[in-house]
């Protein structure tokens, strides 16, 4: 599988989760899930794409803890690797 | 915490409150709102296309949030569309007027969210098990609408959804009444949504051969020959009458009594002596302490099948008394929208209220040949004044039969301030 960059992740978690409801451009790296108004749905929804485009299985406890985007960027590239 | 008391009398009798309508709200394929609905069917315009009835008009992205959109079936955006018409209508947007704990939602459905169910039936099919949505469930819950507009609104009292095919709307009504009669809740949001116009839903409705051949809606015609499948919502706010009048809100109408009963005859033929639905319009003139003369208009269920058509008219004569019956104007919305199923009772409400205000009776349209079972006077043509027996507000019942034999009567009436 070709390296997966954080660049890419960015992208795709941010256009995935503009998707759910929250203007592309209001979401970044330290954007709390709770401020985009994202909540558990959204989340298990965000692992489908996650899992489909990278391979990466990312189960309850995981998503529990991430609070920020930044956070599910982050998990999300190092399980990729 | 404080509860509020049950509403006695000095006696320590309990008292029934009159209820009123405050707010109007619908989503029909005559368009978006109660007026399209109601000043569309009065000029005798149809929104039923090749044979259903779609609100095409309808446009989720324009009048839901994308959140709304994606987490909300078809059904529920309607219910939440004609819902926020309504709250704004009776003018409770920003504050609720009343204690949110006293303020209920019942939005009924007969189907729920069958095109949730079915798109999540091809994921499964086709991507497997691990793919489905985490939105289905909730998509698809026949409560779904109700805990939208709650959550919307801020409504914690009594919400949930009332299921009994196409009276669902007329019971969600018929609850919401009893309520706030008996002091169980200050106000309700309270209606029916349906959105079955899907492959799947056309295909069952056909396989019973209930739906029109033809695609015509011709209720009470001799060549009627089955129902044409619409979809929408209608969304009513109702208030006690003296929270209403305490806050100086406008009242549009009274919701004055409530019959229900069921046919346990046959699970989607009417029972043909009219017995329980009889029992059930000459409850809700009970309910309202109102006699047959008092009637000024019936707003029939009337959904062009060879069968309701018949029974719904022994019925009407039955409650009313043959000849009261036949000087009553009776019509049906249902050829001009289709039938809208589980949101047919509140979408017909919706119209009836609107009816009594304006003092329009809408037609039964395409009416024109008569068949000796169905003998009343249908308004044929176009829309006529509606002409008050005798110096009370004008008064209507509305009808709402439906498959399993459930058979629902509203009294409804204008509201003299």
């Amino acid at each position: 599988m070709a390296t997966i960059t954080t660049e890419q992740v960015e992208a795709r978690v941010v256009e995935t989760l503009a998707s759910f409801g929250p203007d592309a451009d209001q979401i970044t790296r330290e954007s709390t899930f709770e401020e985009l108004d994202i909540d558990s749905l959204d989340l298990v929804e965000l692992a489908q794409v996650v899992e489909d485009d990278y391979g990466v299985v990312l189960k309850g406890e995981d998503m529990k803890e991430l609070k920020t985007v930044g956070d599910a960027i982050d998990l999300i590239v190092s399980r990729a690797e | 915490m404080s509860l509020p008391a049950t509403p006695v009398n000095a006696g320590g009798d309990l008292v029934k409150r009159r209820v009123v309508v405050t707010g109007l709200g619908a989503v029909t394929p005559m368009g978006v709102g109660a007026a399209a609905l109601y000043e569309r069917w009065v000029a005798g315009e149809v929104g039923i296309v090749d044979g259903a009835g779609a609100c095409t008009d309808f446009e989720p992205s324009e009048l839901l949030s994308v959140k709304e959109v994606r987490r909300l079936d078809r059904f529920s955006q309607f219910a939440l569309v004609a819902a926020t018409e309504a709250i704004a209508d009776a003018g409770w947007e920003g504050e609720l007027p009343y204690d949110p704990f006293r303020t209920a939602c019942i939005l009924a459905t007969g189907i729920g969210g069958i095109q949730t169910i079915e798109n999540q039936h091809d994921v499964l099919r086709d991507r497997g098990a691990a793919r489905m949505s985490p939105l289905g469930i909730p998509a698809q819950m026949s409560n779904a609408a109700a805990a939208a507009i709650s959550m919307k609104y801020g409504l914690k009292g009594e919400v949930f959804s009332v299921i009994s095919a196409c009276s669902s709307g007329a019971h969600a009504i018929g609850t919401a009444l009893r309520m706030i009669q008996y002091g169980d809740a200050d106000a309700a949001v309270v209606g029916g949504a349906e959105a079955t116009l899907t492959t799947f839903g056309f295909g069952s409705f056909n396989a019973m051969q209930a739906l029109s051949v033809t695609g015509m809606s011709r209720p009470f015609d001799a060549r009627r020959d089955g129902f044409v499948m619409g979809e929408g919502a209608g969304v009513l706010v109702l208030e006690s009458a003296e929270g209403a009048e305490a806050r100086g809100a406008t009242v549009l109408g009274e919701v004055a009594g409530y019959g229900s009963t069921s046919d346990a005859y046959h699970l989607t033929a009417p029972e043909p002596t009219g017995e329980a639905a009889t029992r059930a319009i000459a409850l809700a003139m009970a309910d309202a302490g109102v006699g047959p003369d008092e009637i000024d208009y019936v707003n029939a269920h009337g959904t062009s099948t060879q069968l309701n058509d018949a029974a719904e008219t022994t019925a009407i004569k039955r409650a009313l008394g043959e000849e009261r019956a036949r000087r009553i104007p009776v019509s049906s919305m249902k050829s001009a929208t289709g039938h809208l199923l589980g949101a047919a009772g509140a979408a017909e409400a919706v119209a009836t209220v609107k009816t009594l205000q304006a003092r329009i009776i809408p037609p039964t349209l395409g009416y024109g040949v008569p068949d000796p079972d169905c003998d009343l006077d249908y308004v044929p043509g176009e829309a006529r004044p509606l002409v008050m027996s005798n110096g009370h507000p004008p008064t209507a019942i509305s009808n709402s039969f439906a498959f399993g034999g459930h058979n629902v009567a509203l009294l409804l009436r204008g509201w003299d301030s």
